[in-house]
């Protein structure tokens, strides 16, 4: 995969936590996380809380230090590269934000928190700046009279317009979005959803695209991550995940999305107890603890992340053993 | 240059608004720029030279020659109360800005680097705050000798904890906020976040916190005078008038420092009053 | 969305026709004209105006609307909870055939605690941090029924269980820091659940969880229908929530409801353009491509449009819309709805 814009290899993160008075443990949000994305794709990162999916994707545009993994943007190596040096590629990989009010400083005026980075790269001449931040504007459906305006006086979805712009004013090649519409109405969400979609094929974005909504990400994700206690699961086309899926966390996911519809029926498995802490999470399968097809093979082996076949992988150590061309039905 | 009546006239219109919504702030703001007025045209209002003495005159009660009466040389204690409104202010200002100063440095120094050079400032910072200020101050006062410049420093000292510590604190807020990972997400230095995107946010708190210290400063100033510490006579100060009218209260002669003493109340009454309802004004929501 | 897997079907069962009428004898809740507005000290806001809502016994009724659209506050004023700048300024609330506007505070704190509960978004924010859910539910049932000692203890273990937490013995112990997030909406359940209310008010059960801890509680809201006969108001944003679990469902914009009607009648017959582009807005899994969005953005309650508040963002807006103010009309045996033109859009 050497067309890939983004590719990241083994990335890690490990914070360690007190625990007791002396302790330290550890809690793993990201392990051994590899993607990649191409020019104008889009990824989907799915998980729900605790599943390190922020963690990755600040941890791929270096706004966190990963603790180990490799992460290549345009085939260049970024992970040990000095912070000065990564400022000089951060106009390539920006990110939208999941709180669009608290990712803006509250004391500038929204237009001169999106000409912050075309001045900060000298991306046009000073004296275009401001008829540039107005093209922005208008490029994210906002009008010229909300450049002078503060951030608490737009509403949810001219916030993340606001968010979008900002980030695009550097004219990146990647765009990490991390949950950019969870905090909003439905009717705006489905504004901004359409506005990135238009905006990708406008712009040719490669997006890393963090959500834990699979109907969200069955309408703007080409492939899928799904990720679980910091590793991914299942990797593959968006419908082949969603409507095929091999891990039985998956399986889970898709379930308890709620229906489109009263007269739908599903087919639901249920994930037992609550969720496992990520803090020194299950040696193997992770899944375990919760899962309802686990058996005592799932505890003993390691459960790798394995092609199925050339777009797909997944770690369920069951799957990889009993799977005959990528069917298998557990509960037989 | 035809708009700016009109913008005038919206201003004052936005301004009569917003004290008739803020009745307290603007009450507190009235008192210490009347005040500031009265100190800065203290030539113009004073019907006397505050250092003129006439022994003819002495201690006389409040009159319409004399609206705060006469001291023990016969001095005029309005005009005196008048002029001490520069020299307290002055001192209390003063105090202030050099608390303000070294205090936000020694604070947000600390919480940029953190780590060993964090602990050993926060340690000093405790030591210097675990001495009662004003005894602190004394000592201060009492080493460099009486006189204004030694004044503001001893009560700057004290206060330099108070600024060192919130804007450490609040400096670590905000660096952990979402917009300032955002700022460096766009690209922006260390250097520039701390000014253009992590200062602003933190002057608010230090701004209210320094105008309610700006009351403490001129009671602290007044009563180093008091005790002999500060400023000396004939300087017109209000401490020192009311240690000169002290012995005298059970004489009956209450307004030689009865006067001084109300000036005092009501400009440390009218700093707080601007101090709690600052926190309100400089709220970025409210613009 | 064929999955091999386990098969459970789905807990929602759609009562027959007859079975519906029945319930309606059994009304416990009725919402008669319930106006709220919010005093500011320079202005005047009307956050509610003129809400009509009924709920029978093992009724689940969904209040779906985007914020602002006075969902929340229709819940708090029900429950005699709104604070101000909240006011309500008309209307009735019957509740068992009493008007619980007109009762006094501590009249409304007794059916509050006894026959009417309710929960809320962010459960483990609103239970108290300092004390743990064992304490908590042992005093809750001291009051509403006098129990004590082992009694009380038992019955707590017994509600926890009831509410599906595994090993309610520790969950007693716990505080609600040591609780997850799922966990702790179920204590808040048990904790509703312990005077025995008639009446259950759920305000965003689920929007805080995690999707495979939503599923859960929906399916244990569900439960406490079919098992308790309980009533309930869900109030969501979500419909698919609405989809899963509710009966009928009331659909509110701008402090108004704009239609009402059985679940499958809201997904299938929809009259209201609002509710048109709601379900047309939302992503779904099964149909992928360019979303429906509904233009410009939610009012702001302090400039309501006139007339049909919906009429800015509406496609099929005319000049009576920007004018008059549409009622809730009948527009089939169950089926409500507030738009001038409904008959012509059908």
């Amino acid at each position: 995969m050497t067309d890939s814009l983004l590719e990241v290899a083994g990335l890690g993160k490990r914070y360690p936590v007190r625990s007791g008075v002396f302790g330290f443990r550890e809690l793993v949000a990201a392990d051994e996380v590899s993607l990649s994305v191409k020019a104008g794709e889009t990824l989907a990162l799915v998980g729900e809380s605790g599943s390190g999916k922020s963690t990755v994707g600040r941890c791929i545009l270096r706004l966190e230090t990963p603790s180990g993994g490799r992460v290549r943007l345009d085939g260049k190596e970024i992970t040990e590269l000095p912070e000065s040096e990564v400022r000089k590629l951060r106009p390539q990989m920006q990110m939208v934000y999941q709180e669009p009010l608290e990712s803006l400083n509250p004391r500038h005026p929204v237009g001169k928190l999106v000409a912050e980075p075309l001045f900060l790269h000298g991306i046009v001449p000073k004296s275009d700046i401001k008829r540039r931040v107005v093209e922005l504007f208008r490029l994210v459906g906002l009008g010229e009279e909300h450049v002078g305006r503060y951030p608490h006086a737009l509403s949810g979805g001219q916030q993340q317009r606001v968010g979008i712009a900002r980030a695009l004013a550097s004219n990146p090649r990647l765009l990490v979005l991390d949950e950019p519409t969870s905090a909003l109405d439905v009717s705006v969400e489905a504004q901004i959803l359409n506005l990135l979609k238009d905006l990708q094929e406008k712009l040719k974005l490669a997006y890393l695209f963090i959500s834990h909504d699979l109907a969200v990400v069955s309408m703007l994700a080409d492939r899928v991550a799904v990720l679980y206690l910091g590793q991914i699961v299942e990797t593959g086309p968006t419908r082949d995940v969603l409507f095929n899926s091999y891990h039985p966390y998956t399986r889970a996911l898709v379930s308890a999305t709620p229906v489109d519809h009263p007269r739908q029926k599903k087919r639901r498995i249920s994930l037992s107890g609550e969720p496992t802490s990520p803090i020194d999470p299950p040696a193997n399968c992770r899944l375990v603890p919760r899962c309802p097809f686990a058996q005592p093979v799932c505890s003993k082996v390691e459960a790798e992340l394995a092609s199925v076949d050339a777009h797909r992988s997944t770690r369920c150590v069951r799957f990889q053993r009993e799977h005959r061309n990528g069917i298998w039905n557990p509960s037989e | 240059m035809a708009a700016v009546a009109p913008r005038i006239r919206a201003n004052s219109r936005a301004l009569l608004h917003w004290c008739r919504r803020n009745p307290v702030t603007a009450f507190g703001f009235g008192i210490i720029i009347g005040l500031g007025i009265l100190g800065l045209l203290a030539p113009l209002v004073a019907p006397y030279d505050p250092y003129a003495l006439n022994p003819a005159n002495r201690m006389r009660p409040p009159s319409w020659d004399h609206l705060f009466g006469t001291g023990i040389f016969g001095e005029d204690i309005f005009s005196r109360v008048l002029y001490g409104i520069r020299i307290d202010f002055g001192i209390g200002l003063g105090a202030v800005a050099f608390g303000l100063v070294a205090g936000s440095s020694v604070g947000v120094f600390a919480g940029y680097y953190g780590g060993k050079i964090d602990e050993v400032l926060m340690r000093l910072m405790d030591i210097v705050a675990a001495f009662p200020g004003f005894i602190l101050a004394m000592a201060i006062a009492g080493v460099l000798g009486p006189s204004i410049p030694n004044l503001i420093i001893a009560i700057a000292f004290v206060n330099v904890p108070v600024y060192a510590r919130l804007s450490r604190s609040r400096f670590l807020v905000i660096r952990s906020s979402l917009y300032a990972m955002a700022a460096r997400g766009v690209g922006a230095s260390d250097m520039r976040i701390l000014a253009w995107h992590l200062l602003p946010n933190s002057l608010a708190p230090i701004f209210v916190q320094s105008t309610l210290q700006c009351g403490w400063a001129i009671l602290d100033a007044a009563g180093l005078s008091f005790i002999g510490l500060g400023v000396h006579l004939p300087t017109p100060e209000w401490g020192v008038m009311i240690g000169l009218g002290a012995p005298r209260i059970i004489s009956g002669q209450w307004w030689i420092s009865f006067f001084p003493g109300l000036a005092i109340a009501i400009t440390v009454m009218g700093f707080n009053l601007i101090g709690d309802g600052l926190q309100d004004l400089l709220d970025p929501k409210r613009w | 969305m064929d999955l091999p897997g386990i098969a459970a079907s789905s807990e929602k069962a759609h009562s027959p026709q007859g079975l519906e009428q029945a319930r309606e004898s059994e009304e416990i809740l009725r919402v008669e004209e319930l106006r709220v507005e919010f005093h500011f000290p320079d202005s005047k806001v009307v956050v509610l105006a003129g809400i009509d809502l009924d709920v029978s016994m093992g009724e689940i009724v969904g209040i779906v609307g985007e914020s602002g659209s006075g969902k929340s506050v229709t819940a708090l004023s029900i429950i005699g909870l709104l604070r101000p700048p909240g006011v309500v300024t008309g209307g009735r609330v019957l509740f068992c055939g009493e008007n619980l506007l007109d009762l006094g505070a501590d009249e409304m704190r007794a059916v509050r605690g006894e026959r009417i509960s309710m929960i809320f978004q962010n459960p483990r924010a609103s239970l108290n941090p300092v004390f743990s859910v064992g304490k908590v539910l042992r005093e809750v049932l001291r009051l509403h029924s006098g129990l004590r000692g082992a009694a009380a203890r038992s019955r707590a273990i017994e509600l926890l269980s009831d509410v599906g937490l595994p090993d309610p013995e520790t969950v007693l112990a716990r505080y609600p820091h040591q609780l997850s997030g799922g966990m702790a909406q179920r204590a808040m359940i048990a904790l509703a659940l312990a005077s025995s209310p008639q009446l259950l008010l759920a305000d965003e059960p689920s929007t805080a969880l995690d999707v495979t801890i939503q599923y859960q509680i929906i399916q244990l809201l569900s439960r406490l229908r079919k098992d308790r006969n309980l009533a309930q108001i869900v109030i969501t944003h979500n419909l698919g929530v609405i989809a899963e679990l509710c009966d009928r469902v009331a659909v509110m914009y701008a402090g108004t409801i704009v239609e009402e009607a059985p679940v499958g009648q809201i997904f299938d017959e929809t009259r209201h353009p609002y509710t048109k582009g709601l379900l047309a807005a939302r992503a779904r899994t099964e149909g992928a491509g360019e979303l429906e969005s509904i233009p410009g953005q939610v009012p702001d309650m302090r400039n309501r449009p006139a007339g049909c508040a919906f009429h800015p963002r509406c496609a099929f807006a005319t000049g009576i819309c920007r004018t008059a103010t549409p009622i809730l009309e009948m527009s089939g045996a169950r089926h409500k709805v507030a738009c001038h033109r409904w008959k012509e859009l059908a």
